[in-house]
């Protein structure tokens, strides 16, 4: 039987439940379809409210079939907390890019002795073969002084990482705030600058 | 709930299955919507009820939802109800007989099927329901379908007059892809019609209306063997044909973008001959369905030589990557390398109760007492079965605590001679099934201890509402049920009921030690809200102070997921024993101060961010602050 070529984007949007995880990926989402593209986007949001795992997949291209990028074809894979970052690198596809929150959120598990939150994360990643930027997106966020903006920080830091320029995810990103007025619009952009120079830095540090 | 408003007719948007649907049975001009929450069909019933012009509620249980609608399009309006796989056994009831009498108005009941098991507590085929009831069973593979398939699911139900089963699984519900809507058409309905030999099923009438049945399948199957909605796709690589319904036909398109493929959207009754004309095209025929061989055993029955579950898996989602090692070991070819790299091995990641989450006091108070063989439920507290507390020990079905509790107690082996029974169940769960099991607890004299957990929403699923918080499903208020004399009219011996603050825990304590030493039925409500509700009311955070700490780790016995071990450390005790010391602090920053771990914490070592005043409890109605 023939092979298909994948002629879809694949990104990988993982996190933790709360962490803003599914509507970083709507925007991204958003995004592909003001540039004409044909989308889907699902997530495995497991059974809390929150805590859990969540990783949220979109694929866009002229026609997207199956929802769900396969392992080992994911082209970005942006993780909003470090070791989840870890947990999914085998949906990467050779040569794809992990970028990474170093923000560690220990679950109770670990809490209670019967786990060990990994020491290096970025370091496993590294290790695994894998390029991987990471930078510090809640710190950033608490910097600018809500760390609910950590989710705007993530989305500056994948675009630059996209098929399309980062003003048409930029744009995506503010609409979201026209309505809640001028001063959350300008804190937004200024979230998404920083997250997309704190790559742009981590990038030409590791050349 | 993203689509709120309705949106311009022809506009494309990017839309989840459950929105899609939603969208459909408005623009077809529904009138009534009745559903009870379950991951993943809840958000289909929450968008209807953000659209104008329609009636939709939040039912007790989905018998009770499909009762609604049924009433609905008897009295010739078009009716919807929709429910997670689990909840069309708890509807099947009404369902067996409304595909007797069948409707007047269009009937659409959707159903989702929890493929792959993320948060459900048994994986089934909700397609058999279609054969068991007799009724068509429609299959879309995205949100435009879904969408599509709902309008044309009303015109096919008023057509034969038949409830239509429109059969979705996770990957519709909770996928996004773009859809193109269309306008909304006012549906006039036929008004009721008194015809006691078609509506009252007794059985003179019923027995009348069973070749009618039969009939209405031959007729359906005509129809699937015609329908758009079963398609044959051509392709150049004639080695394998496939025959797809839902999403697994995303997935065969994708993985074999050459092989001829028949998808079924109509896909019961099954369309024998097409299936045929498929199976002429190609040397093999390879059936993909989700989960069950229905398909498949039905074309083996009619002498096709097909191929199914032989080489894919009989539980779990399809996705291209079993779908091709599959179909290469069918054909000898060398099997695709799917993963570029082994999975890396991190800590698993449970779903927590929340921060403040008025279960976690129950469940360590629960952990802290003795010699109890507890049967739990459906809902956020079966979360009470794991880490720290392993306070659960069995989780059948909704309402399920209840009967199995008694059937504990009464069936209990020498072993169990001296233990006691809990039952613990949530305030929707227990409107939803519990109160009839707690009705048999009674009448046959059980001797369990009942825990209702009440905190007034269906939490798990996001909060909804539900008779126990006294608001409706568009938040306005409504009548709240109280709990106590509820449980007091199904023959609870006042003395007791007891209505406890879950925060307070030497009271829980006290009153779960006491009323388990009594040899009769006991309720205790705990009455605290859910800490996702607006009637939850944050209160001034905690923090540790570092040199009091002692390590002792009590308070990470809460499972509060807001304390985090700083350090650890080890003591020997004066009798040679080591322990294990934890350190702890207090994140600050979603704390709500509700004071729980600050009650296990000997050397008070816990006290407020903002000193200085004693632990404030959260009273009654939550707002202390």
């Amino acid at each position: 039987m023939n092979r298909v070529e994948n002629t879809c984007t694949n990104i990988l949007v993982v996190g933790i439940g709360g962490q803003g995880v599914m509507t970083a990926t709507e925007i991204l989402a958003e995004a592909a379809i003001a540039l004409g593209h044909d989308v889907k986007k699902t997530e495995v949001a497991g059974m809390a409210q929150r805590g859990g795992v969540v990783s949220s997949h979109l694929r866009f291209g002229q026609r997207v079939l199956s929802p769900q990028i396969t392992p080992g074809t994911a082209d970005v894979l942006l993780g909003f907390e470090s070791a989840e970052a870890m947990r999914w690198q085998h949906m990467l596809k050779p040569g794809g890019i992990t970028l990474m929150n170093t923000a560690r959120l220990v679950p109770p598990v670990v809490e209670l002795g019967l786990f060990d939150y990994p020491e290096d994360p970025l370091a496993e990643i590294r290790k695994s073969g894998n390029k991987v930027v990471a930078f510090d997106a809640t710190t950033i966020a608490q910097n600018l002084g809500d760390i609910r903006l950590g989710n705007t920080v993530m989305l500056g830091a994948i675009a630059d990482h996209l098929p399309f320029g980062a003003e048409v995810l930029l744009d995506c990103v503010l609409k979201r705030f026209q309505r809640k007025g001028e001063k959350l619009v300008e804190l937004n952009r200024r979230a998404f600058e920083a997250g997309r120079a704190a790559v742009g830095e981590a990038e030409t540090a590791a050349a | 709930m993203a689509a709120v408003m309705p949106v311009p007719a022809a506009s494309r948007v990017l839309m989840s299955g459950n929105e899609a649907v939603a969208r459909a049975v408005w623009e077809a001009g529904v009138k009534v919507a009745a559903a009870y929450p379950g991951t993943p069909s809840t958000e289909m019933l929450e968008v209807i009820s953000s659209y104008p012009d329609l009636y939709a509620e939040w039912s007790v249980n989905e018998k009770v939802s499909l009762e609604v609608a049924i009433g609905a399009a008897y009295a010739g309006s078009r009716s919807f109800c929709c429910m997670k796989h689990v909840g069309m056994n708890v509807a099947s009831d009404a369902l067996m007989t409304l595909t007797l009498t069948g409707v007047i108005g269009g009937l659409v009941i959707a159903i989702a099927d929890d493929v792959g098991l993320s948060s459900s507590q048994n994986e089934q085929d909700s397609r058999y329901w279609g054969r068991f009831a007799h009724v068509p069973v429609l299959e879309p593979a995205d949100s435009q379908e879904a969408y599509a398939m709902t309008l044309y699911a009303y015109e096919l139900s008023e057509k034969f007059q038949v409830p239509v089963i429109l059969r979705m699984t996770t990957r519709i519900n909770h996928v996004k892809s773009l859809v193109t809507v269309g306008e909304r058409n006012e549906y006039v309905g036929a008004g009721f019609k008194k015809e006691p030999a078609r509506f009252v099923m007794v059985p003179g009438n019923a027995g009348k209306r069973i070749p009618l049945m039969f009939a209405r399948d031959i007729k359906l199957r005509e129809l699937a063997e015609t329908s758009e909605l079963n398609f044959i796709e051509d392709g150049s690589d004639k080695c394998v044909g496939f025959i797809a319904s839902g999403p697994a036909y995303m997935h065969v398109k994708e993985s074999f973008p050459n092989a001829p493929v028949l998808k079924l959207g109509f896909s019961s009754p099954v369309p024998f001959e097409k299936c045929r004309e498929l199976a002429a095209l190609v040397d093999q025929v390879v059936i993909v369905e989700e989960v069950e061989p229905l398909i498949e055993t039905e074309l083996k029955a009619q002498g096709l030589k097909v191929i199914g579950k032989e080489i894919l898996p009989l539980q779990g989602e399809l996705s291209p990557n079993v779908l091709k090692p599959a179909i290469a070991k069918l054909l000898g070819e060398p099997v695709p390398e799917t993963t570029a790299l082994a999975p890396l091995q991190v800590f698993p990641r449970p779903p927590t109760m929340c921060v403040a989450c008025p279960h976690l006091g129950v469940y360590y108070t629960l952990s802290q007492v003795r010699n109890l063989n507890i049967s739990g439920d459906i809902g956020c507290y079966t979360l009470g079965a794991g880490h720290p507390w392993n306070a659960l020990d069995t989780c059948v079905s909704m309402g399920a605590s209840m009967g199995v509790a008694l059937g504990m107690d009464k069936g209990r082996g020498e072993s169990d001679k001296d233990k006691r029974v809990v039952a613990v169940i949530g305030d929707s769960t227990f409107l939803h099934m519990g109160m009839q099991g707690l009705l048999d607890m009674v009448y046959n004299k059980g001797n369990v201890t009942v825990l209702l957990l009440d905190n007034r929403a269906v939490g798990m699923t996001g909060g909804q509402n539900n008779p126990g918080n006294g608001y409706g499903i568009h938040g306005e208020e409504a009548p709240r049920v109280d709990f106590a004399k509820l449980v007091s009219a199904l023959g609870v011996r006042d003395e007791r009921i007891h209505v406890v603050n879950p925060y307070e825990l030497p009271v829980l304590f006290k009153t779960i030690r006491e009323e388990v030493k009594v040899p009769e039925v006991s309720v205790i409500i705990t009455d605290q809200p859910c800490v996702l509700v607006k009637d939850y009311h944050k209160l001034k955070p905690f923090e540790v102070v570092e040199d009091k700490c002692t390590g002792c780790g009590n308070c990470i016995d809460v499972g509060c997921p807001a304390i985090h071990v700083t350090r650890r450390g080890k003591e020997v005790k004066p009798s040679g024993r080591e322990v294990n010391l934890a350190f702890v602090r207090i994140e600050t920053s979603v704390c709500t101060g509700c004071g729980l771990c600050v009650q296990p914490c000997a050397p008070k070592a816990i006290v407020h961010h903002v000193p200085t005043s004693p632990i404030q409890l959260v009273t009654k109605g939550g707002c202390a602050a």
